[in-house]
Order: structure tokens, then sequence, then C-alpha cells
């Protein structure tokens, strides 16, 4: 004990300088719990599909000769046409949502004061209430006597057929089901633009449509990125809405992947097909977030 | 009036408009489903002719209702426990500290996320099929945990991003064991995010779908039962459920913010 307490004595000013060494055992160790959890639940179930997907078709077992034999029957299937579907269905509902979110998120920011909270939380309740409840309150509002049409007739007399059951009411429901994934990101986005630098632009002689170019859009692009990504990566895994508003019209490809898994009972051929969407989805989300900083994103500058 | 200020006001004006019709556009159906559920006829005609609440009468009486609501939330509770424990060091690791290889430790913490959750269940069914782990209640919750555990991580870091660490150091400095600190500085500190990294692991783990469909089992959360109703054919029951859903959130968010705004404020006095 006396020995650390003369050392201390000696090496005290160097105590700030101590500090980091601590810091930087403390920060892997506190990343220990979740890394290993990620592994045994993340990583591990990622491996089992990549390894049923290379099983001989129509078995269940993971401990048989590997075999390329799903793949080659899901290029020389129809599948891609599902997978055009879903990166169509996932673009159109991206640039809408873009469209939508970005008034929505300016206002927040810089124009309604204390009441962007009460906002901001009235979009998150939705967030929590099940998919399928939420898109089954579309169906009574667009079925036949339902909510809008029942309305027409009584009060306007007017007969319309039901528009469910089409692709424009596919994107309508993604459109609402994932907008708060794009309003959130786009949010803080146009939060990170400082207004000094809006008034500087402005003091010097810029137009709105300049400011709105030269200055907002290049300092929010970080958060709107990454409500672009966000919102494309969960539409394209989208199958809600086209099952329960597109009434089975429109086949996406997480659609072929269950039916792959329960009616067809072909795991192996399922998981070559979810390989593929995750190599897809992987792909995407790896070249964008590899380009940011998230610190200077969620909060420290 | 300047004609700026009054071109201000417009923009206001517009902008206003455009956020509350999306407002309105995001509580339609619920909206729609609340009109549905307080009709008497086994039927939903609009406009109603026979308005009545015998539907929430008879929903909340049935007994499998009743196990439905107790599985839902023994998976939903567990989860949060165990979701915002994890998470709760991981935000530490994610927003505290300055460590080499962070960065990289971030990506990989969001990559669940940025994950279709359709797929991520078959994925889970694929693994406890190969560890031959029978599927039940349990192994949704382990299902969940995945993919809430990182976005508790993301609720709870934003809070750390604006902890000063100084707070930490002073306490250490005053002779104060680990502990300590942590019971009396970081975890007061940050109460307000831990405390919203509780309500989203509860409420994204009582709503969801996608990942209880593959990993229940034999056992049925309120999701899946509604998904399973809704696609055999109509009863008011979905709608009465679907109301009763939505209204338990906006109670726990609403009056969760209403609690932590009371605190700052009973703490500013």
């Amino acid at each position: 004990m006396a020995e650390v307490s003369a050392q201390d004595a000696i090496a005290a000013p160097a105590r700030p300088a101590k500090a980091p060494v601590w810091r930087l055992r403390a920060g892997p160790a506190n990343a220990v719990p979740i890394i290993l959890f990620l592994l045994i639940g993340f990583a591990a179930p990622l491996a089992a599909v990549i390894g049923y997907s290379v099983m001989p078709p129509r078995t269940f077992s993971l401990w048989q000769a590997p075999t390329l034999d799903n793949y080659e029957s899901v290029f020389n299937s129809t599948s891609y046409i599902s997978f055009l579907w879903s990166l169509g269905l996932a673009a159109v509902t991206v640039l809408l949502l873009a469209l939508i979110c970005y008034p929505v998120a300016y206002g927040l920011t810089r124009v309604f004061g204390r009441w962007a909270t009460l906002l901001t939380l009235l979009f998150t309740i939705p967030l929590f209430v099940s998919e399928n409840v939420r898109l089954y309150g579309w169906i009574l509002f667009f079925i036949k006597n339902g909510v809008l049409l029942g309305t027409l007739k009584s009060w306007f007399g007017v007969e319309l057929e039901s528009w469910l059951f089409t692709e424009g009411i596919i994107v309508l429901g993604m459109v609402y089901v994932y907008l708060p994934f794009m309003l959130f990101p786009m949010t803080l986005g146009v939060s990170m633009v400082p207004t000094e630098t809006r008034d500087a632009a402005f003091d010097l002689g810029a137009t709105r449509w300049q400011v709105f170019k030269e200055v907002d859009l290049p300092l929010s692009m970080p958060g709107i990125i990454i409500g672009f990504l966000l919102s494309f990566v969960l539409a394209v895994g989208a199958i809600a809405e086209a099952k329960v508003l597109g009434g089975q019209q429109v086949i996406p490809i997480t659609h072929d992947i269950e039916i792959a898994f329960t009616y067809a009972q072909n795991w192996p051929l399922g998981s070559a097909l979810a390989v593929l969407l995750m190599l897809v989805v992987g792909a995407l989300v790896l070249l964008v977030l590899r380009r940011f900083d998230l610190d200077i994103i969620l909060g420290r500058r | 009036m300047s004609p700026a200020e009054r071109s201000q006001r417009w923009r206001a004006a517009l902008l206003w408009a455009w956020a509350l019709s999306v407002v309105v556009f995001m509580y339609l159906p619920a909206v729609c489903l609340l009109l549905a559920s307080s009709t008497s006829s086994r039927y939903f005609i609009f406009p109603i002719t026979r308005w009545g609440f015998d539907w929430w009468q008879k929903t909340f009486d049935s007994i499998q209702i009743h196990e439905l609501f107790k599985t839902s939330i023994s998976i939903a509770l567990l989860v949060t426990v165990i979701a915002v424990t994890i998470a709760f060091f991981g935000a530490l690791a994610f927003a505290r500290y300055d460590w080499k290889g962070r960065s990289l430790y971030q990506k990989i913490v969001l990559l669940p996320i940025f994950f279709p959750q359709s797929v991520l269940g078959l994925a889970l069914l694929l693994w406890f099929n190969a560890l031959g782990l029978p599927l039940s209640w349990k192994t949704a919750v382990f299902a969940h945990l995945v993919w809430i555990v990182p976005v508790v991580t993301l609720v709870i870091s934003i809070q750390v991003y604006s902890f000063d660490p100084a707070l930490e150091e002073a306490a250490f400095d005053l002779g104060a064991t680990r502990w300590q600190v942590m019971k009396e500085v970081t975890l007061p500190v940050l109460f307000p995010g831990i405390f919203s990294g509780c309500l989203f692991a509860f409420l994204l783990s009582w709503g969801n779908f996608p990942l209880s469909l593959f990993t229940t089992g034999a056992d049925t959360t309120v999701p899946e039962y509604l998904y399973a109703k809704m696609v055999a054919g109509y009863t008011p029951g979905v709608p009465v459920l679907g109301t009763v859903s939505t209204i338990t959130a906006a109670i726990l968010l609403l009056g969760g913010y209403g609690l932590i705004v009371l605190r700052r404020r009973a703490r500013l006095k």
C-alpha cells in the first residue's frame, strides 16, 4: 500500500493521462454483452440460412453434402419478377416518402416550435401497433360499403368500385407503414443545418431556392440518406402490404420466400432466395453506412 | 405587416396544413377501426346504423383473449428487462467511451435494424431448428430481442451522447466506488433514455408480428391471432383488439413523456 501511495504522490500530475487508458478498456468491456448476443442471435442464424441454402432441395437437416441446386433452380425460375416487384415498389415508396416527409421534417425543426414534440409523439404511436392491424384499418376504409365508399354512397349517391387489391393501394400501404422510418432520420438531418449558415446565405442575397439547394440539402444529406436507406431496406422486406391490401395480386420476393418455407416445404429453396435478398440488402447497407460517421448524425459534433 | 412577413406566415400555415394532413393520414386507419368496433351488427357497413359496444364486451369476456394477452405481455415484459440491460451497456460502448473499433461496432449494432424482419424471423426459425430447440413463447422472446436490443441501444445512446463524462470522473475523484458512481451518477443522469428504452422495448415487442410468426410455435400472441382472424374472415373482435392496442400505445407513450416532463420540472425547482 505504501508503495502505491508513494507512486501516486510522484505521479500525481499524470493522473489525467491515466484516465484514457481506463476508458479504452471500459469501451470494449461494455460492448461485450451485446456483441456476444448478436453473434448467437444474428450472425449464427444468418449462417444457418446460408448453410440451408446449399443443402439438397426439400430436406430439413443441415448436415448433408453441399450442392448449388437451389441457386440453379432460382435462376431458372421466375423469381426475378418477384425481385423486381419488391425493388420497384420499394423505390416508388421511398421517393413518395421523401416528398411527403421533407416539409414535415422542415416544419418540425424550424416552424412548429414547442408543438414539435407532441407531433413527433403522434408520429411515433402508430409504430407500436402491429402493421397488420393498421393495414386492416385501411381495408375498412377502402372496402365496398366501408368508410370511404359508404359515405360517398349515402351522402352523394355516388357508387364507385373499390380500389382495394391494386398496385396503388399496396404503395399507399407501404408509404403509410414506413413513413416514420423516413421522417425521423430526415428530421435529425434537417436539424443538423445551423440556422446561422442559412441566415448568412440569405444575407448574402441567396434566394429561397438557392438556400434550399446549396445549404439545406447538402448539410442535411446524412440524415436524408439514412432515411432513404432505412425505408428502402424495410420496404424491400415488406410482405404484409401486398398480402393484406394487395390481395396477393402482386407477389413480392418475401412472399416467395414464405411460400417456399410453408406450403412448398422446401427450406433450402427458401433459404437460397433469402440469401439473395440478404446480399442485395446487405450490400446496400454496408455501402451506405461505411461512408458515415454516426457520431455526427446522432448528436456528438 | 410587411410582404416578407406575410409570405413567412403563409409558408408556416402551409407547413402546418401539410403536417396535420399527414397526421390525419396516419390516424385514419385507427379511426376506421374504432368505428368498426362500435357497431352491434355482425358485419361492418358504413354509415353505421346500430351503434353499440357489445363486441367490446364479448371480446373481453373471451378466455382465449385472456390467454393471448397473457402470452403477449409475458413476452413483452421479459424482452423489456433483458433488452434494456444489454442495451444499457451497449449504449455506453456506443456513445460514452472512445475506443478503437467503436465506429465498426456502431455499424454492427445497427445492422439488425436494417434487416427485413420477416427474413430475420425465418433465419431464427432455421437456427432454432438446427439447435433442436422446441419453439414456444420463450424462443419468441429471443427472436424479439435480436431486433429490439439494437433499437433500444440506439434510443439510449442518443441520451448518452448528451452525458458529460466529467460527472463520473468528478465522482471518482471524490472517492466514490465504481458501483456508487453507477448508482448515484450514471443511472440517474441517463434515466430518461433508459425509460424511453423500456417503453420502446415493451411496445415494439407487444406489436411485433413478423418475428413472432415464425418463432412462437404453438403459443399465440395478439398480433398473430389478429392476423389469423383477418385472413379467415371478418369478425368485429379484430377492430376491438386493434383499437385497444392503439389506445394502449398512445397512453403509455403520452403518459411516459408526461412523466419525464414532470420529473424535469420538479428537478429544476
